[in-house]
C-alpha cells in the first residue's frame, strides 16, 4: 500500500464540495455529513455507486440530483457487483485506450447497513474476494431505515425496532449485531476500518487509506439516525462520539491483513448507560439489561486490547 | 467470402462465445451454469491466450452477472454474458433494470427448462418468463445464427435509437452441445466496421460530465419513462430489420425476423422456433413425398413481435399450427407464442384457423414422427371441423 | 392528472431518467425545514470550521470575507450559514466548542 498524506485537521480537508445542498436527507441527518467528508477526499474523478437506500432515494428524486460526480443507483443488493462492473470496465477502456489511462478514478460504493450486512452480502463477499479496487463504504444506522426502522442483521442487541417490538413478551432485537468488518477482514483485502464521524480526520484519513490500496477496501461507519433511534436531531455527533467513548463503537483499521491498530485510543472509558440512555430505541432497557450490555462490551474491549498487544481501551471510570 | 471467413465444427455456445470475441467485447461477466457453461469457458481461453482482451467478472451468481454488466455498460464498455433458466430467473429483477437504464447489453441464453422439478434439459420456459422486460429477444435456430444474431444485436442494442439490450436464444443441449460447421470471422476488423464503437453517444459514468443514473422517478415521471422503452422497443422493429439487411449485403447472410419452408402452395404450416424448425422442415419433406402438403414458419425474433412479416407468412393459410415449448399457465391458450398469434389474428381480421401443440417440455423428445403425428392429428380436426380452445399437450402420458 | 401542469413530454427529458446536471438539488431550498435558527455569533466564533465539516447539507459556507471582532481580533475568514439550505438541526450549535452558535425559534 503506498502511504497517502494524511489529513492532520479539518483546515486540511478541500473546501470542493461534491454533494449538493437541497436534499432530502432528514434535518441532521449524518450520511451527508460522511458522504461530504467522503467525496471532499475522494474528490471529482470518482464514481459512486449506491444501492437502494437513505442516502439513494433522498438524493437523486428525478429530476434532481445532490451528487456532482458520476453516479449509479441499480438495486437494493448488488452495489458491490455494479461497483464491480464499473471498475472492470474502467480497466478495460483504459487498457484499450479508449478512456484516458493516465487518468486516476476511484470506485466507490456506498451502502447502508442492509444493503450491505445483510440482502448485499453475497455480492459484497464476491467483490473482496475477487479482488476489485473498490471502496465500499457502509453507514450503518443500524435498521432498515429508509423503509421505517426495520431490524437488520447490524441491529444491535435488545434495540427496538419496529419489527422488534417492545412487547410483553418480546422486548427488542434478541441477537447481536453482525460483526461485519470483521467478517470482512477475513477476506484478507488490503485495508479495512472502521470510523465515526465524531472523529472526523480519522475517518477522513481512512477514506484515503482506503482509495489508496490496489484492491478492495472497506470502511465501516456508525451512523447515529435521528429518527430510527430516537433522539434530537442536534445531538447526532454527540451519540456518535459516545459510543466511541464507551467502547460500544471502536475506531479501527487493518492494513494489509496484517497491522491491526485502534485508531481513537479511549484511555477511560464510559460506562455504556451514557450511550444507550441518550437513545430512545434503548428506553425499554432496564438498569440489568444495560449491565449485560456492559459486560459484553468489557469482554470486546479485551479481546481488542488482546489485538493491539496493549491497553489501548482503558477500565470504565465514569 | 472465403477470404473474411472461416469454417469450424461449432457447438451454438461456442458459436456465440467467438461472436462475443469478435464484436471485441471488454467485460465479460458471467456464471457457469448447465447448459451454457461453455460459453464462459471458452471465453475465458479466448481471454487467457490473448485472443479476447476483455475483463472477465468470475462473479459469485447471476445476478451479480448482470448486475456488474449494468454497471460496466453503464461506464461505456462493450459487455456480453450468458445464461440458462436458474440463472436467468436469478437475473429477472435485474433485466427490468438494464432495459430501464437503456443500457445496451448482449447476453446469450441457452433455453432451459425451469425448476421445480429441476431438469437441465432443453424449453422455452426460462425465456418466454423474460417476455415484459423490454429486452429484444432473438431466437436462433442454427449455430451460425447464433453467430451472426448476436453480431447483429451488438449493432441494434447500440443504435441510439433503441439502446436496449438484447438476448439471443437458442436450444439447451439441442443446439448447445452439438457441432455444427459455421463461418467464423477470420479477423474481427471487418465485424467492428460493421458494428463500430462509439460510447459516447449514449448516457454513461464519466467523471467529465458527471450524470446521474438510476434517479427515483415518482408517479409524475416514471409512465413517460416507460413509454420511452415503448419507443424504443417500436424503433427496434426497423433497425433489427436493417441490421439484418446491412448483414446480408456485408457479409452474405440474412434470416429476416420470420422464415417460411414450402408455405407457396399450402393451407397448412407449422410455425416453432429455435432448433426445432429443422426438425419440422424435415417432417414438411417427409410428408410431401407422401403427397401431405404443409410448410413450416419460423418465428426468428419474438421482441419486438414482427406482426407484419408474421402476417404476411400466414394470411394465406387456413389452418396454423403453433408448435410451442413452454407453458404460461392458466392462458387462454397455454403456448406463449400461440396467445401472441391468436392476438395477430384477431387484430389483423384473420380467419386462419389457430391449432396450439405443446411440446419438447423439459426436452421430451420431438422427433419427425411427432410432427407427422401432429400434422395428423390436426388433419383429422379439420375433417371434423374442430378447432379446440386450448392447447393440446402432445405426447404428455394419460 | 390534474397536478401534472407544465411537466415535459417524454420526448424531451433524457432517456432511463439520467439527470444530465450535477448537484440541481441545489435549486430547491430546503430552509423552509427549519423550526430553530442557528445564528453565528461572529464575535465569539474561533473559526475552527468544526461546524463547516459537521454540516450535512453542506450548508455553512467558509467565506473569504475578513472580519474584525469588538475585541479587535481580526479574522481573514468568516463562516455563514446559507438559510436557503439549512434545515436546523442543530448539530453546529451543540458541537460550537466556544457555543458560539445561538439557536433561536423561527418566527415565520
Amino acid at each position: 500500500m503506498s502511504k497517502p498524506t494524511l489529513y492532520k485537521s479539518i483546515f486540511e480537508l478541500p473546501r470542493e464540495e461534491y454533494l449538493s445542498p437541497g436534499h432530502g436527507l432528514c434535518a441532521g441527518c449524518l450520511v451527508g455529513t460522511i458522504v461530504r467528508v467522503l467525496l471532499k477526499v475522494a474528490g471529482p474523478n470518482t464514481i459512486v455507486v449506491t444501492p437502494t437506500g437513505c442516502l439513494e432515494v433522498s438524493t437523486t428524486p428525478f429530476p434532481y440530483t445532490a451528487w456532482k460526480v458520476p453516479w449509479i443507483h441499480v438495486a437494493f443488493e448488488n452495489a458491490a457487483a455494479v461497483a464491480s462492473g464499473v471498475e472492470a470496465a474502467v480497466k478495460a477502456l483504459q487498457r484499450k485506450g479508449l478512456v484516458d489511462p493516465s487518468k486516476k478514478i476511484n470506485v466507490v460504493a456506498i451502502g447502508g447497513d442492509g444493503g450491505t450486512v445483510d440482502i448485499g452480502f453475497q455480492a459484497l463477499s464476491g467483490m473482496l474476494e475477487r479482488g476489485h479496487r473498490v471502496m465500499y463504504v457502509l453507514y450503518d444506522n443500524e435498521a432498515y431505515m429508509n423503509t421505517g426502522i426495520q431490524r437488520s442483521g447490524a441491529t444491535p442487541f435488545k434495540a427496538w425496532t419496529t419489527t422488534t417490538p417492545v412487547g410483553k413478551v418480546l422486548k427488542g432485537k434478541l441477537q447481536p449485531k453482525k460483526p461485519i468488518a470483521e467478517i470482512v477482514a477475513a477476506h484478507k483485502i488490503p485495508y479495512v476500518a472502521t470510523a465515526n464521524p465524531a472523529y472526523i480526520i480519522d475517518m477522513a484519513n481512512k477514506f484515503r487509506k482506503g482509495l489508496s490500496v490496489d484492491g478492495p477496501s472497506f470502511i465501516h461507519v456508525i451512523q447515529p439516525c435521528t429518527t430510527g433511534w430516537r433522539f434530537d436531531p442536534r445531538y447526532g455527533i454527540k451519540i456518535a462520539r459516545l459510543a466511541t467513548e464507551t467502547a460500544m463503537w471502536i475506531n479501527w483499521e487493518l492494513e494489509n491483513n496484517e497491522v491491526f491498530r485502534v485508531t481513537v485510543p479511549v484511555p477511560k472509558r464510559k460506562h455504556v448507560k451514557h450511550y444507550i440512555r441518550a437513545q430512545g430505541r434503548f428506553n425499554h432497557l432496564t438498569d440489568q439489561d444495560i449491565e449485560e450490555i456492559q459486560r459484553f462490551i468489557d469482554k470486546e474491549v479485551e479481546r481488542i486490547n488482546k489485538m493491539v498487544g496493549k491497553e489501548v481501551i482503558g477500565p470504565v471510570v465514569e | 467470402m472465403s477470404d473474411l471467413w472461416i469454417r469450424i465444427p461449432l457447438t451454438s455456445n461456442y458459436a456465440a462465445a467467438y461472436a462475443a470475441k469478435d464484436v471485441d467485447v471488454d467485460v465479460v461477466a458471467a456464471y457457469p451454469i448447465t447448459p451454457q457453461t461453455p460459453v464462459v469457458e471458452r471465453i475465458a481461453e479466448f481471454i487467457a491466450n490473448g485472443e479476447l482482451d476483455a475483463e472477465m467478472i468470475h462473479v459469485e451468481s447471476e445476478h451479480s452477472a448482470l448486475s456488474a454488466c449494468i454497471g460496466a455498460s453503464a461506464t461505456g464498455a462493450r459487455v456480453f454474458t450468458a445464461t440458462s433458466a436458474q440463472g436467468l430467473e436469478l437475473m429477472h429483477e435485474m433485466l427490468f433494470i438494464a432495459s430501464g437504464l437503456r443500457l445496451p447489453i448482449v447476453m446469450a441464453i441457452a433455453a432451459r427448462a425451469l425448476s421445480a422439478p429441476i431438469n437441465i434439459w432443453c424449453d422455452y420456459s426460462d425465456l418466454m418468463a423474460t417476455r415484459d422486460s423490454s429486452w429484444i429477444t432473438v431466437i436462433a435456430s442454427s449455430a451460425q445464427e447464433v453467430y451472426d444474431s448476436i453480431i447483429q444485436m451488438y449493432r441494434v442494442a447500440e443504435d441510439p435509437e433503441v439502446l436496449l439490450p438484447a438476448m439471443v436464444a437458442y436450444d439447451g443441449f439441442i443446439m448447445s452441445h452439438t457441432y455444427e460447421p459455421v463461418y467464423v470471422a477470420k479477423d474481427r476488423a471487418p465485424i467492428l466496421e460493421y458494428v463500430p464503437k462509439n460510447f459516447k453517444n449514449r448516457y454513461r459514468l464519466d467523471p467529465d460530465n458527471p450524470i446521474t443514473m438510476g434517479a427515483i422517478a415518482d408517479p409524475n415521471w416514471y409512465y413517460e419513462f416507460k413509454y420511452q422503452q415503448v419507443v424504443a422497443m417500436r424503433k427496434a422493429y426497423e433497425v433489427v430489420k436493417k441490421a439484418d439487411e446491412e448483414f446480408g449485403k456485408r457479409f452474405g447472410r440474412s434470416y429476416g425476423f420470420v422464415e417460411t419452408y414450402k408455405v407457396e402452395d399450402v393451407d397448412i404450416a407449422l410455425l416453432t422456433y429455435g432448433g426445432l424448425y429443422g426438425t419440422v422442415q424435415e417432417a414438411v419433406d417427409i410428408l410431401r413425398e407422401k403427397g401431405v402438403k404443409v410448410g413450416a414458419i419460423k418465428l426468428r425474433v419474438f421482441r419486438p413481435f414482427p406482426y407484419n412479416e408474421l402476417f404476411n407468412a400466414i394470411k394465406n393459410l387456413k389452418h396454423l399450427v403453433v408448435l410451442d415449448r413452454a407453458i404460461t399457465f392458466g392462458g387462454v391458450i397455454e403456448g406463449p407464442v400461440a396467445l401472441e398469434i391468436a392476438t395477430l389474428l384477431k387484430f389483423k381480421s384473420l380467419d386462419t384457423n389457430l391449432y396450439n401443440y405443446i411440446v419438447g417440455i423439459g426436452q421430451r423428445t420431438v422427433t419427425e414422427s411427432d410432427i407427422i403425428g401432429i400434422v395428423d392429428h390436426v388433419s383429422k380436426l379439420i375433417e371434423k371441423n374442430v378447432v379446440p380452445m386450448e392447447s393440446i399437450y402432445w405426447g404428455v402420458r394419460e | 392528472m390534474s397536478f401534472e401542469k407544465k411537466l415535459p413530454s417524454w420526448k424531451s427529458i433524457p432517456i432511463g431518467g439520467a439527470i444530465l446536471k450535477p448537484g440541481n438539488f441545489a435549486e430547491r431550498p430546503t430552509g423552509d425545514w427549519r423550526v430553530f435558527r442557528p445564528i453565528i455569533n461572529q464575535d465569539k466564533c474561533l473559526r475552527c470550521l468544526i461546524c463547516w465539516a459537521i454540516c450535512p447539507e453542506p450548508a455553512i459556507y467558509i467565506i473569504d470575507k475578513p472580519y474584525r471582532t469588538s475585541s479587535g481580533r481580526e479574522w481573514k475568514f468568516t463562516l455563514e450559514i446559507d438559510y436557503n439550505y439549512c434545515k436546523g438541526c442543530g448539530l453546529c450549535v451543540e458541537e460550537c466548542p466556544v457555543k458560539a452558535i445561538d439557536f433561536v425559534e423561527e418566527v415565520k
